[in-house]
C-alpha cells in the first residue's frame, strides 16, 4: 500500500496489467514519450517499448477505429482521448461499431478494449474541455460506461475494464485527478462493473452520484451529519450497466432519493435514476424522487464556470429540503 | 515497385484486353495460370448468376434491398485469389466475389441480405472476414487496426479492405491512409472504383485526376489498374501483398471499373443515368464477357460449358436461398444475448418484461 492520486492509480492499473497480459496495447495523442498531458500513461513506453505504449497521428476517429480492428485481431487496445470534447470525430466508430460487433456478428467478433478520457469541468479549462457526456454514452445499446471517483475505485475498476470481454469507456474525473490521494495496494485488484458502492450509511435520504461531484456529495452529508440527519451515500461506479438493486434497497429503507451530477439535467442519468425509483418505489416514497444536475447551457469559459457548478451548499439544502418533506 | 504504372502520369495496370488478348510487356507481372483462370471464370459466373437471381428474388418480394455487384466481380476474386486464406479480408458491402473465393457458404450470404444476422457470423478462428460494413468508409480504419496487429504479433499477413469511388471522400479514408503510412502497416486498399456514388458521379466527388494518388499523401504507392481485368486485379494485389509481407508498407489500388447495375434494388439509374450509354460503352468491357473471350482463345471454354456452367450456378444460388430463407427468424432472446458476454440484469428484466407483455412462453 502506497498513497495515490487518482491519476497515478490510473498509471498504476495500466502497468499492473500490461505486466500481466502482453496484449494490451496503449496509444493515442501524447501518450507516449510525454505520458499523456495528464501524466496517466507516464513511462509506460519506458517500460514496455514503442510498440505497446505509443502516440498516434492526431485523428480521433482513427484511434478508435484502428482499435477495433486490433481488438478483432486478438490485441486488447486501450485508447486514449486527449479531451472529453475530442471524443466526437471517434463517436462514429463509437457508436456504429464498437458497441454493435457482438451483437451484430452473433458472438463471432468482439471487441475487448478500453477507451478511456478526462471528463468534467471545474479546472478553468478552455472551451471543449469540461463536458459531462456520460448521459449519451450510457444511452448507447452494447457499451458499458465506468466512472470511478477515489483513487482505489479507479485502479480495481479499470483492472476490472481491462479484464473485460466487451468494450468499456472509462471516464476519469479529472477535477479530482490530483485533489485526494488515497492507500492503494501494488498488485492488481478488480471491483466489478456493474456495481454500486455505499459510501456512508444513513437512514433519512438516500443520495446517489458519481465521479468528481462525489466530492460535494459527501462533503454535504458529512456536514447533515453534524447536524444530526444522516444521508445514505452512494457511488453509482458505473453508468451502465447501473447496480439498480444497490440503489433500490437503499431508497426502500430511506424512502427518499436524490441523484446528484454535473451533466445537463434534460435527459441526463438522474432523470432515468428518477425514473427507475418512480416505476419501482412508488408507493413507499416519502418524498418526490429528485435529481440535481447541472443547467441545459453550454459549458462556461473560465471565468463563469462556478455559475455552473453545483455547490456543497446547493447539495445541503436540497437534501435537506427532502428530509423534511411534507406532502 | 509500381513505378512502370504512375497514376498521375496516367498510366494504368491492364494485362487483357477488351477483346481477350494480352498487353505487351507484362511477362515480369506476376501471372495466374489457366487452371487458376478457369477457376476465377467460374467463380464470376457463380457471382454473377447469384446476383441476378438475388435483384429477381427482390422483385418477387422475396429478399429486402439488395447491392448488386455486377460488372465489378473481378476486383473481388482477383484479388482474393491472389492472397493467403488467412490474409484478412475486409469487406465494404459488394465483396461477394471474394467471399465465393474464401469458400464461405452462399446461403450465409444471402442470409445477410435476407436479414438476418447470423449471416455475419464470421468467427476468427475459422474465417479472416470482416462483416459488410454499412458506415461507409469506416471499415478502413479497422483494416488498419488488423494490419498493426499483424505485425506486432510477427505474423506475415496482409489485410485487404475494400471501399467504394464514393467512401474516398469521407475522412475515414484519409485516416486510415494516414496512418497505415505512419505505421508502415501491411495494408492493400483497394478502391472499386465503379464511378458510382448511388447517383453522384465519381468526378463530382474529387478534384483528383485519379483515386490512386491519393495514397502520395500518405507517403505510400498507389496505383491505377484495370478493374474488369481480373488478371491485373490479382497481379497488382499479388505484388502489393508480397510487399507487405516484406515489411514495405501499404499500397492503395484503384481498381476502375463500373457498376452495370443499380445501387442497390432501391434505386433506379435511369433517373440519373443514360442506360443506353451504359450498354454501348460499359458492358463490352466487363470482366466476365472480357475472360470468357480469353479463355476462348485459349480452348479452355465452349458455348456447351458456358452453358453448363451458368445452369449450375443459378441452381446453386436458387438452393443457398432456399437454405437461407427457410432457415428460422432469430429469436427475442438473440436479441439481447448478444449484448454482451453476460446479459446484465437491466437487460435481463426488460427481456422478461417483453416477454411478459406478450405472453411469451405462456406467461402472463
Amino acid at each position: 500500500m502506497r498513497p495515490l492520486t487518482l491519476v497515478q492509480a490510473v498509471n498504476d492499473a495500466l502497468k499492473v496489467e500490461m505486466r500481466n497480459n502482453p496484449n494490451i496495447v496503449v496509444y493515442g495523442e501524447d501518450v507516449g514519450l510525454e505520458g499523456g498531458v495528464f501524466r496517466a500513461t507516464v513511462d509506460l513506453q519506458k517500460e514496455f517499448g514503442v510498440k505497446r505504449c505509443f502516440d498516434s497521428p492526431l485523428a480521433e476517429s482513427a484511434i478508435v477505429g484502428t482499435a477495433v480492428g486490433m481488438a478483432i485481431a486478438g490485441l486488447r487496445p486501450v485508447v486514449e482521448m486527449q479531451f472529453c470534447g475530442f471524443m466526437w470525430p471517434a463517436f462514429d466508430e463509437i457508436i456504429n461499431h464498437v458497441s454493435r460487433y457482438r451483437n451484430r456478428t452473433r458472438g463471432a467478433i468482439t471487441l475487448p478494449m478500453v477507451i478511456r478520457f478526462p471528463y468534467g469541468g471545474g479546472i478553468r479549462a478552455l472551451e471543449h474541455h469540461s463536458e459531462s457526456p456520460e448521459a449519451i454514452l450510457g444511452h448507447v445499446p452494447g457499451l458499458k460506461v465506468v466512472i470511478p471517483s477515489t483513487p482505489y475505485d479507479a485502479k480495481g475498476l479499470l483492472i476490472s475494464a481491462l479484464r473485460e470481454s466487451d468494450p468499456v469507456v472509462f471516464m476519469e474525473p479529472k477535477r479530482v485527478y490530483r485533489s485526494i490521494k488515497q492507500e492503494v495496494p501494488e498488485e492488481a485488484y478488480t471491483i466489478p462493473i456493474g456495481k454500486a458502492s455505499v459510501v456512508m450509511p444513513g437512514e433519512h435520504l438516500s443520495v446517489v452520484s458519481y465521479g468528481a461531484q462525489m466530492k460535494e456529495v459527501t462533503m454535504a452529508a458529512s456536514r447533515l451529519k453534524e447536524q444530526g440527519l444522516s444521508v445514505e451515500v452512494i457511488d453509482l461506479r458505473t453508468i451502465y450497466p447501473y447496480d439498480k438493486e444497490t440503489i433500490v434497497n437503499s431508497v426502500k429503507k430511506t424512502g427518499r432519493f436524490l441523484f446528484v451530477h454535473e451533466g445537463p439535467i434534460s435527459y441526463g442519468i438522474g432523470a432515468e435514476m428518477v425514473t427507475m425509483i418512480s416505476e419501482n418505489l412508488f408507493s413507499s416514497l416519502e418524498a418526490p424522487p429528485t435529481r440535481l444536475g447541472g443547467a441545459d447551457t453550454v459549458f462556461p469559459w473560465p471565468r463563469a464556470e462556478n455559475h455552473y457548478m453545483l455547490t456543497v451548499e446547493e447539495i445541503m439544502s436540497e437534501m435537506k429540503r427532502l428530509i423534511n418533506f411534507v406532502p | 515497385m509500381f513505378e512502370k504504372y504512375d497514376p498521375q502520369e496516367g498510366k494504368i495496370l491492364r494485362i487483357m484486353k477488351e477483346d481477350g488478348t494480352l498487353e505487351k510487356g507484362i511477362e515480369d507481372l506476376p501471372q495466374m495460370n489457366n487452371e487458376e483462370l478457369l477457376g476465377a471464370y467460374k467463380l464470376m459466373i457463380l457471382a454473377r448468376e447469384t446476383d441476378e437471381w438475388a435483384v429477381s428474388l427482390n422483385r418477387q418480394g422475396r429478399l429486402p434491398t439488395y447491392a448488386p455487384n455486377k460488372g465489378q466481380e473481378a476486383n473481388t476474386i482477383g484479388a482474393l485469389m491472389a492472397l493467403r486464406n488467412d490474409d484478412w479480408f475486409v469487406q465494404a458491402f459488394r465483396e461477394l466475389g471474394g467471399l465465393l473465393v474464401r469458400g464461405v457458404p452462399l446461403h450465409q450470404y444471402f442470409l445477410t441480405w435476407h436479414g438476418n444476422e447470423w449471416g455475419n457470423h464470421y468467427p476468427t478462428e475459422k474465417y479472416h472476414i470482416l462483416p459488410v460494413a454499412v458506415p461507409i468508409g469506416s471499415q478502413f480504419l479497422h483494416a488498419v487496426g488488423l494490419a498493426y496487429a499483424e505485425t506486432y504479433k510477427g505474423t506475415d499477413k496482409v489485410v485487404i479492405s475494400y471501399i467504394g469511388d464514393g467512401g474516398t471522400s469521407e475522412g475515414d479514408f484519409y485516416e486510415a491512409l494516414n496512418f497505415a503510412g505512419a505505421w508502415n502497416t501491411p495494408n492493400i486498399f483497394y478502391i472499386q472504383n465503379n464511378q458510382w456514388a448511388i447517383s453522384v458521379p465519381r468526378l463530382v466527388q474529387t478534384a483528383s485526376k485519379t483515386l490512386a494518388e491519393k495514397a502520395l499523401s500518405a507517403g505510400f504507392e498507389g496505383v491505377q489498374i484495370d478493374g474488369n481485368d481480373v488478371m491485373a486485379v490479382y497481379a497488382a494485389t499479388k505484388m502489393a501483398a508480397e510487399k507487405a509481407r516484406k515489411g514495405g508498407g501499404p499500397t492503395l489500388i484503384e481498381g476502375v471499373t463500373y457498376r452495370l447495375g443499380a445501387h442497390t434494388t432501391a434505386d433506379d439509374p435511369t433517373r440519373y443515368r443514360d442506360e443506353a450509354e451504359v450498354l454501348k460503352t460499359h458492358v463490352p468491357k466487363e470482366p466476365l464477357v472480357r475472360l470468357e473471350k480469353y479463355l476462348r482463345h485459349q480452348k479452355l471454354l465452349n458455348d456447351e460449358l458456358v452453358e453448363q456452367l451458368k445452369k449450375e450456378a443459378k441452381a446453386e444460388a436458387i438452393a443457398a436461398f432456399e437454405k437461407a430463407e427457410k432457415s428460422p427468424d432469430p429469436t427475442l432472446e438473440d436479441t439481447f444475448k448478444y449484448m454482451f458476454k453476460e446479459m446484465p440484469p437491466l437487460l435481463k428484466e426488460q427481456l422478461e418484461t417483453i416477454k411478459s407483455r406478450r405472453q411469451i412462453g405462456g406467461q402472463k
